[in-house]
Order: structure tokens, then C-alpha cells, then sequence
């Protein structure tokens, strides 16, 4: 009974880490910045509904978030430390849990590596030059988040599997791509594409290529430029989406479970082997390495947060 | 240094930016673009220092070839319509921009760095401001640090567009002036662009006139005001009265009761009539070409500015002329006017 009735929150916590990522995507700091003074506006209005229905609202907004957001991340904390501390520290020293950990650094590192770049690159192309395609490609950057990280993992399958279009191939060269690293990391890169490319294309596109052309009618070269120029004007953005990206990486479940084969000690990452975990019964190693999930996701919206501020001063110190 | 630019075509899409432009500037000229919004001006500008490329034609710079170049390898001071400072630089590191990115072999060391810096902020007047940020200047102060930074790489050419086009009414007479002092320090060739026209004519050494993508007139401020080329031009550079005239066989006729004006060669059919409202002579009732009641007055200075409504125009024209104040006007009055000076263009030009 209590394992049908575990289930279930089980896996809301499992996708309470990456999502969080997900919703703030949605509104990057620079255009927030914008709605500021309609939300000034909005409290004023606010004021003067009656007072009973302003805190029946906002205790509602509390309750929910009490009951959705704080009651989870305190049930991963207390089950992790529910046979003491030094139960905690030896689930994590487990080599399982080592190896997942060590895979999911690696993994993050490979896939925020490569997407800092390919993001820089895609968000440079599309606000600084006018090309035929530009609306295609910029639907295109957001194709991962509109298709279920799943659907993302089996397209790998379908085109690295034994039966896929590059698999015979793959097979008779003697290269592993799915249930190893290659793959994995792939089905994360592409699910955690968007976010530097979001995070820079507004901003990029606000300050326009003016700054550019008067470095190059300096005598700068495109290097010059780009390194002395245009990234310092967005290096906040960049960190922003560099971090969002992060927390994505490592929290990814769907996608790289599909393309990762769940070979023990090998192809599991952290939230692969939670589920394992817990569904072998082991609930304080499976909470115990949930809390570090759960810390990263502490972590990361503390940094945005300083980030988000960061980018409004910058904002409000390039306003002219 | 000399600009010369030949038959430069730029579109974009079907729309014709710049259609056959042709221009030369002489060495050390000083000289002022002059339009509506949408002429062409900036882009012309930017075609001269290599941030665009135009469809068709040819710029030359000291004789050699330019189109072939990039902007970095041009070496033309730009000062861009709104600034384009580097937002995360400081001021004195805006001005030293273009010298660290000089190639290693010709890049001065850091103490000359400073130095040449030092000097251009002094130059412009505001060295004492070279640890703040863009964001901390004012208007004024942004223009000239964007002037000095252009400075900085000793460009063959500098190219101005609306340097002072942000700024009130004041502090862009002074910096007028004060740009112009600024080039008979420095003597380097200049293309300055206005939509102003008492700062054109009271900056340049010689004056371009643009509309919709094509160049009007050439020539000295004074050419231009007194001898406009076009119908645009006239009304354009300083303020026009225009009047709709009819000729025929030598004679000018305002709703076909002819003007005791000749007409001084115009092309007989559909003619518009320009006077300079200080060129309006005034006279008593019954004295000259045309009849009007005066329907306003306001003095300012040395003149008096008169709103006429014209006889025979069933009080539809009204037409505004400056007098001076010794000839006392009255509201109600009717007077009798007689163009000075006039030109006459063809109605469609
Ligand atoms: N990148 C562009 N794409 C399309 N049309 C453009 C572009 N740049 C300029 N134009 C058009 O070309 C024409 C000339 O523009 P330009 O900027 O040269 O005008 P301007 O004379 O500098 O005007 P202003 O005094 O307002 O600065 C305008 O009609 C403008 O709309
Ligand atoms: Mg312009």
C-alpha cells in the first residue's frame, strides 16, 4: 500500500528540479524588467479590492506553494536524513551513487560546454544579421521545449538504435553512441539547447549591432569585436542561460533515460538512479541523492536571482 | 584627403535608398548633408565608411578604391546619429578603443596610450570625466567623447551623422561652433550630416542638399539659399511663401489676374511662385500685384511676422510674411504686396 501511495509523489518530485528551469525560460530578466511598472500599477489596482479577498488570495497563493513546492523539498531532506547523517554520507560514498554523480557532472560539463557555444553562435546569427530562414531558425531553437523529453530520446534511438538509420553503421565500425556517454550526453544537449540561445537572443537583439560597427569602423577585428564588445554586453545573459541550461542538464529524466539503458555503475546519472533506488526500496541513498538534485535547484535560484539583478542594473545602466 | 563618390545605387528590397548619388569632397572640406528623415543621408554615410554596400557605383578615398575594404581597414572617424558608446566601458577606455585594437607591429605602448587619450579628452574638453561610464554623461557629453574616440585612430576622414541631433537648442549652437574651431585645428576632411539647415549653412564650407535618395543641389550655403537648384531646395533651405501661378506668354498669373512680376524664362503652364517672406515689399492699398488683409501680427526682435489672408482667394490663402518693425502693421489692415526676389518652378518639380 505505501509503495502505490509513494509512487506517485515520487515521481512529482523528480520533476519538481528540471521544470523549475523550464517556467523561467519563459520570461527572461530583461523583458520582466519592461512589466515592472505594470505591475506597480496592477498592486495599486489591487488595493482596492476589499481586504477579505485580498488575503483570501494570498493565502491561497501560499498554501499552494507550501503544498507544491516547500512540502516536497522538506520531504526529500527529512527522508534522506531519516536514518541519521552518517547513513546520509555513506549512501552518497556508495560507487553507485559516485559513478552517477561523476556521469552526471560529466554529461552537464559536455552539454552546457557545447550549448554555450552553439547558443552564443545562434543567438549571434539571429539578432545581429538579417538572413533568408531567420524565422525558421529561431522556431527551430525552440523545438525542444515544445516536444516531451521523451519523443526527444527516441529520436536518438530511432537514428542510433540497432534497427536506426545510422545503426548498422555505427554496429560495424564498432562505435557506441546509445547506452553509453555519446548518446546521453546528445539527448541532453538537445533538450537543454534553448536555454542560452533564449537567454541572449532579446537582450542581444535590444542592443542592436551599433556597438559593433563603431568597434569595426575603429579598426577592430570580428575577434576584437566579439570578445572585447559584444561579450562583456552579455556576459550576464550568458551566465543566466548558462545556469538555467545547467540545472536542466543535470536534472534531465526523460530524455536520457530512453537513450541510457540503465547499465548499473555505467549509463545511470543522478535522477536515473533516484528512480532505481527508489524503486528498489532503498529510500534514504534513493533521498539522499534527490537532496543533492534538490540542492542544485536551491542553488541555482539563489545565483539567478543575483544574475536577475545583475541584467536589470545593466538594463537600467544602458538605458540612454 | 578627398571623398569622391560615383552614381551609388543602394536599395533595399524595391525601395531605392540612394539613386545615382555622385559626390566629391575636397581635402580638409568641411562639408554638410542636408535632408528630410528618410533621404539617404546616414545610409550614404555608411556606405563611406564600409558598413554597407551599395548595389552600384563607386567610392573613392585619396584616390584608391574603398568599396573593395572592410570598415576596419578604412580608417574613417565615425560618429554614429545616436552615440553607439561602449555601454561597459569607461570613458577613457571608449577613447583608447581604437588604438589597443591596432594590429601588435603598429600598436603604441601603454604609456602613449594614456598620453594620445589624454590629449583627445582634453581636446574635447572633458578630461575630467574619463573614469565615468556612457551612462553618466549627458547628451552633450556623450557626443563629444564619441567625437574623441573617433579621433583617436587620426582618421583619414571623418563622417558625422546628426552630431547634435539629441541635443537642445543651446548646447547644440555651442557645440556647432565649437566643431567647427574643432576643424580648423584638425583640418581633416569632413561629411557632416543635418536636417537642420541654419547648422549646415552656418558650419559647412559647402552644402549638399538630399531628397528621397537623390542629391538636389551643391553647392556654398550662400549659393544654396539665394540660388535654389529645385522647387525643394527653395522650400527646403529657409522658409518659402508658395503661391500656385499660371504662365503664359511671358506673363505670371495668380487665379488669372497677372502678377506684375516677368517670368524670367519659366517654362509657360502650372508654375509654383517662391518668395522668401522677408522678400514680400509692402505697400499701401492698390500698389502692387497683390491684395491682402493682415490677420494677425506677432513681433519678435527685429521683425514683425504677419499672417495675410490674400483677396480674390475667397480668404483660403493665407500667407505668413516677415516685415520690418518700422513698417507698424495692424490687424484688419489691408495692404498691397509685391514680391522682391522670386523664383518661379515648374508645378510638377
Ligand atoms: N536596413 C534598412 N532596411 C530597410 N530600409 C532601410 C534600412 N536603412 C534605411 N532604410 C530606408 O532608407 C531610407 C533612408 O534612410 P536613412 O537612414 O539613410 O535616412 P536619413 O536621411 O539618415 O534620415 P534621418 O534624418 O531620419 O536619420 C529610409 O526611407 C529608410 O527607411
Ligand atoms: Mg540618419
Amino acid at each position: 500500500m505505501s509503495l502505490q501511495s509513494n509512487l506517485a509523489p515520487s515521481t512529482t518530485q523528480l520533476r519538481a528540479y528540471a521544470p523549475t528551469a523550464d517556467l523561467n525560460v519563459a520570461s527572461p530578466p530583461q523583458q520582466r524588467q519592461k512589466v515592472r511598472p505594470h505591475t506597480a500599477a496592477s498592486k495599486r489596482d489591487l488595493r482596492t479590492e476589499p481586504r477579505p479577498i485580498r488575503s483570501l488570495i494570498v493565502a491561497l497563493a501560499l498554501i499552494f506553494l507550501t503544498v507544491f513546492v516547500v512540502l516536497p523539498l522538506v520531504v526529500v531532506f527529512a527522508s534522506a536524513f531519516s536514518r541519521g547523517v552518517s547513513a546520509y554520507f555513506a549512501a552518497l560514498a556508495e560507487p553507485e551513487a559516485l559513478s552517477a554523480i561523476q556521469l552526471t557532472l560529466l554529461i552537464a560539463a559536455i552539454s552546457v560546454g557545447l550549448n554555450l557555444v552553439f547558443g552564443v553562435i545562434a543567438a549571434w546569427a539571429i539578432s545581429k544579421f538579417d538572413f533568408a530562414g531567420k524565422t525558421f531558425l529561431i522556431t527551430l531553437i525552440d523545438l525542444p521545449f515544445s516536444v516531451s523529453p521523451v519523443i526527444s530520446g527516441l529520436v536518438f534511438v530511432l537514428l542510433f538504435g540497432a534497427q536506426g538509420f545510422f545503426g548498422p553503421w555505427l554496429q560495424a565500425h564498432n562505435i557506441h553512441i546509445l547506452f553509453a556517454v555519446p548518446g546521453m550526453a546528445l539527448a541532453t544537449i538537445f533538450v537543454t539547447f534553448p536555454f542560452v540561445a533564449r537567454a541572449l537572443i532579446p537582450l542581444m537583439q535590444e542592443q542592436g549591432t551599433q556597438e559593433e560597427e563603431a568597434a569595426i569602423s575603429l579598426g577592430a577585428s570580428g575577434l576584437q569585436t566579439f570578445f572585447r564588445v559584444t561579450l562583456p554586453n552579455i556576459k550576464w545573459g550568458l551566465l543566466y542561460g548558462v545556469l538555467l541550461c545547467n540545472a536542466r542538464a543535470m536534472g534531465e529524466f526523460g530524455a536520457v533515460s530512453v537513450v541510457s539503458g540503465h547499465i548499473r555503475n555505467e549509463t545511470n546519472t543522478m535522477p536515473l538512479l533516484v528512480e532505481i533506488l527508489y524503486n528498489e526500496y532503498q529510500f534514504v541513498a534513493s533521498f539522499a541523492i534527490a537532496s543533492l538534485l534538490a540542492m542544485l535547484a536551491l542553488i541555482t535560484l539563489i545565483v539567478k536571482t543575483i544574475l536577475e539583478r545583475r541584467l536589470d542594473e545593466g538594463q537600467m545602466v544602458s538605458d540612454d | 584627403m578627398t571623398i569622391e563618390v560615383r552614381n551609388i545605387v543602394k536599395k533595399f528590397g524595391d525601395f531605392a535608398a540612394l539613386d545615382n548619388v555622385s559626390l566629391k569632397v575636397g581635402d580638409g572640406e568641411l562639408l554638410a548633408l542636408l535632408g528630410p528623415s528618410g533621404s539617404g543621408k546616414t545610409t550614404l554615410l555608411r556606405i563611406i565608411a564600409g558598413l554597407d554596400w551599395p548595389e552600384a557605383g563607386e567610392v573613392t578615398i585619396d584616390g584608391e578604391d574603398a568599396l573593395g575594404r572592410g570598415a576596419s581597414e578604412r580608417h574613417v572617424g565615425f560618429v554614429f546619429q545616436h552615440y553607439a558608446l561602449f555601454r561597459h566601458m569607461t570613458v577613457f577606455e571608449n577613447v583608447a578603443f581604437g588604438l589597443r585594437v591596432q594590429p601588435r607591429a603598429i600598436r603604441k605602448d601603454e604609456k602613449a596610450i594614456r598620453a594620445r587619450v589624454k590629449d583627445l579628452l582634453d581636446l574635447v574638453q572633458l578630461d575630467w570625466l574619463s573614469d565615468r561610464y556612457p551612462s553618466q554623461l549627458s547628451g552633450g557629453q556623450r557626443q563629444r567623447i564619441a567625437l574623441a574616440r573617433a579621433l583617436a585612430i587620426e582618421p583619414r576622414i571623418l563622417l558625422l551623422d546628426e552630431p547634435f541631433g539629441a541635443l537642445d537648442a543651446k548646447v547644440r549652437k555651442e557645440l556647432r561652433q565649437w566643431l567647427r574651431s574643432l576643424h580648423q585645428e584638425i583640418h581633416v576632411t569632413s561629411i557632416f550630416v543635418t536636417h537642420d539647415q541654419e547648422e549646415a549653412l552656418e558650419v559647412a564650407n559647402r552644402v549638399v542638399v538630399m531628397d528621397k535618395g537623390r542629391i538636389e543641389q551643391i553647392g556654398t550655403p550662400g549659393e544654396v539659399y539665394d540660388n535654389p537648384a529645385t522647387a525643394f531646395v527653395h522650400g527646403f533651405i529657409g522658409e518659402s511663401i508658395v503661391l500656385p501661378v499660371d504662365v503664359s506668354d511671358g506673363a505670371v498669373r495668380l487665379g488669372g489676374r497677372p502678377l506684375n512680376i516677368a517670368a524670367n524664362g519659366a517654362a509657360p503652364g502650372a508654375s509654383k511662385l517662391f518668395v522668401r517672406r522677408h522678400d514680400m515689399q509692402i505697400g499701401p492699398a492698390g500698389g502692387g500685384s497683390l491684395e491682402g488683409a493682415v490677420r494677425r501680427v506677432r513681433s519678435f526682435g527685429p521683425i514683425q511676422r504677419a499672417e495675410v489672408t490674400l483677396a480674390d482667394s475667397e480668404g483660403k490663402t493665407v500667407i505668413e510674411i516677415d516685415a520690418p518693425r518700422d513698417r507698424e502693421l495692424q490687424a484688419g489692415e489691408i495692404i498691397s504686396l509685391e514680391p522682391r526676389r522670386y523664383r518661379i518652378f515648374a508645378a510638377h518639380d
